[in-house]
Order: structure tokens, then sequence, then C-alpha cells
């Protein structure tokens, strides 16, 4: 998949995750209380984008787990995919946006809040890899579709009901 | 073995028919409601990726009208009501006679807002309430909550629980539509009842085909 012509936005589904050089840019649609996590190495031109659901593997309960799923394993999962093709570790910087609340509820329901312990998770997991945010779109109640250019090192973000923005 | 393995066709029958008794009572609601004619089409069940679920209407980025609201009780889940655009904006003028109301304008009026709350809510009792009445199980609704963004941002709250214990969802899917008006998917509205995994059994067992 990382054949460097064409200028071909790859898409990345709910719980996938996957990477792209430039001149190829990486999207995911219709984020809300997931987090999409870009992480790229500005020197290469290579970006990686993981659509993560839930905050901690631990609370899988199949028998194989889809790393993706996860803010803990889908970071350190991404991580390795990015320098698998050919990124180095001490040049990665991320970017992340969703974790939005979509509906308020009065319900304590954990479930509900699960927006704000997602991109807490996913912020954990970088601290702990030592990876710097640059930059972050996170919380609120809107929906996001996101892309990322690893030749401007830029993520578009487009809203319903906030416009587009590029951080 | 796999729990989808063990659901039979007898099964995802039983599922279509809480799908047709459930969407049946709300269309009716909505026809009242409305003083016009809804139709149904045949209800869908359906075992997909949730990738394959963001499909089911229009894509993840397709922006709709969504009511969610989450069942608790002896059977618990989640259910959707999702609209087109076009579709609520039509709805909405009718019931709060404002011919100029927009679910796309930039500062959406109040009223329309809270007639779409309600709606959500009537509709979505007379749902629940036709399928614990078929199915003798206690179920008890929230408050549904109403968002008018990206499909796929909508959906997914309903797939968080769900994806602890699998990677796919089984889905019942009926679709309304305005009878004076052509059937097709960008007029389309869609329940989607979306049980909980642990929830299949009790609903089975309920009406007399307990799983194997």
């Amino acid at each position: 998949m990382i054949v460097s012509h064409g200028n071909e936005v790859v898409k990345v589904g709910i719980a996938q995750m996957d990477v792209v050089k430039t001149p190829k840019t990486i999207r995911t649609s219709g984020l809300g209380s997931c987090v999409g996590v870009i992480i790229y190495d500005e020197s290469k031109k290579i970006a990686g984008l993981v659509h993560v659901m839930l905050p901690d593997s631990s609370l899988g309960r199949t028998e194989s787990i889809n790393e993706a799923k996860f803010a803990d394993t889908g970071v350190v999962a991404l991580v390795n995919l990015v320098k698998l093709q050919g990124a180095q570790s001490f040049k990665l910087k991320a970017k992340i946006a969703g974790g939005a609340q979509m509906f308020q509820f009065t319900s304590d329901k954990s479930s509900m809040r699960i927006g704000p312990r997602n991109v807490e998770a996913v912020k954990e997991q970088l601290r702990k890899l030592k990876i710097p945010i640059i930059a972050e779109d996170t919380g609120g109640n809107s929906g996001r579709t996101i892309e990322f250019n690893p030749e401007t090192s830029m993520l578009n973000i487009r809203t319903v009901n906030r416009g587009v923005s590029d951080i | 073995m796999n729990f989808s393995d063990k659901i039979t066709s007898l099964h995802l029958d039983v599922l279509k028919e809480i799908g047709n008794i459930g969407a049946a009572h709300a269309a009716t609601a909505l026809s009242d409601l409305l003083q016009k004619k809804i139709d149904m089409r045949v209800p869908k069940v359906e075992m997909v990726s949730f990738n394959d679920m963001m499909e089911l209407a229009g894509g993840s980025e397709n922006v709709v009208v969504g009511i969610f609201l989450r069942i608790e009780g002896d059977a618990e889940g989640s259910m959707f009501f999702i609209l087109p655009i076009e579709q609520a904006n039509r709805f909405i003028r009718r019931l709060i006679h404002d011919d100029l109301f927009d679910f796309n304008a930039p500062s959406v009026s109040e009223l329309g807002l809270s007639a779409m709350q309600e709606m959500g809510n009537i509709l979505s009792g007379s749902y629940l309430s036709a399928l614990s009445d078929f199915t003798g199980l206690k179920i008890y609704p929230t408050v549904p909550g109403l968002s008018v963004d990206m499909f796929g941002a909508i959906i997914s709250i309903g797939l968080i629980e769900l994806s602890q214990v699998s990677d796919t969802v089984i889905v019942i899917n009926t679709a309304i539509f305005e009878e004076d008006i052509k059937d097709e998917e960008a007029v389309r509205g869609n329940f989607f009842l979306l049980p909980n995994p642990e929830s299949f059994e009790a609903i089975f067992k309920a009406l007399g085909v307990p799983i194997e």
C-alpha cells in the first residue's frame, strides 16, 4: 500500500490503522467519541493514523484483540508501524483529534463519558512513549473528519457545526 | 463456539419480528403526529462489521438528525432513530407550522429542536413499548438525546459497549418513509436497534426460542 505516487487519500475506518508517505494523505471520517491519533516523522514525511474506540485493552473481553480498537494498544501498534516504514523513533510527533461527547446525558454510566476517557488514555500512552503532542482538537460535542498531509505535517479538521480548521 | 454461530435463521426471524412490531407502532405514532401516511419497509436483521455499519445510513460522514437512547432493564442495548436532514426538515416544518425551519441553518430554532426531541421521545416510546408487550420483558428507555451531526460520530456511541465484546454488531434495521414521496435512501428514516450481546439470550428466551 505504500507506493509513493499518486495523490491518493488513504481512508482509515473505525478501529483500524494505516500508514502513508507523501504525496499521499491519510484520513478518517465521522469521529465522535473515538479519537484519531496521527504519529508522524516530519523529515521522512511518513504518517500513521489510528482510529481508537476505547481507552483500555483490559476492557476487551474477546479472545483475540484488535489492537487498533484501544488507545493503549493502538498507539503502540501505530508507532511500530510507522517505524517499520522507516520513521525514526526520536523524531516522532503526534497530533490528535476527537473524543467528543455527542449526547449530553445525566446518566453516570461510564460509557457516556467515553470521549474524554479516550483522549486521556491516548495522552497517557504518548507520554509513556515520550512522543510530544504538537496539536490537538479534542472534546466538545461535534463530530470530526480529519485528514493529515505528511508533506506539510498539517491536520485538517472538518466539523458540521464549527467549520474547518488546520492544526 | 462463538455466539454468532448459534444464531439460527429462526432467531433472525424473531429479531425481524421485533423490528416489524416496533417500527409499525412507531410509524403509526408518526402518522398520527404528522397527519400523513407513513409506510415502512420490511425489517432487516444484519450482522455487520463496525465499518459496514457506517454504510447503513449513507456513510460515516453523512450529516443526519439522530435521536439516541439507551435501553435498560431485562434487555439492554442502544436505539437510534436516524433521519436524513431533508426529511427531518419536512417533519418539523409540518409539526411546528414553520416552513422556514431548517436543521442546516447556522442557528437552529429552539422550538424546532424541542419538537424533534419530543418526536424522538414519542416514536422510540412506541417502538419500545411494543417490544416490551411482545416479549414480556421489562425495558426502560433513557431520555433520548438529539444530535445533528455526522452519522459515524452519532452511531459510534452505540458501538462502544458492544466493541468490548465483539468486532461485529447485530442490527435490527427498519426504514420508514412518507407515502407521497418516492422511497429512496435519501428520504428514508431508519430505526436501528442494537441489543447488547448478553441481551440476545433474554430476548430469545422470552420469545420461546432459547439459544441451544
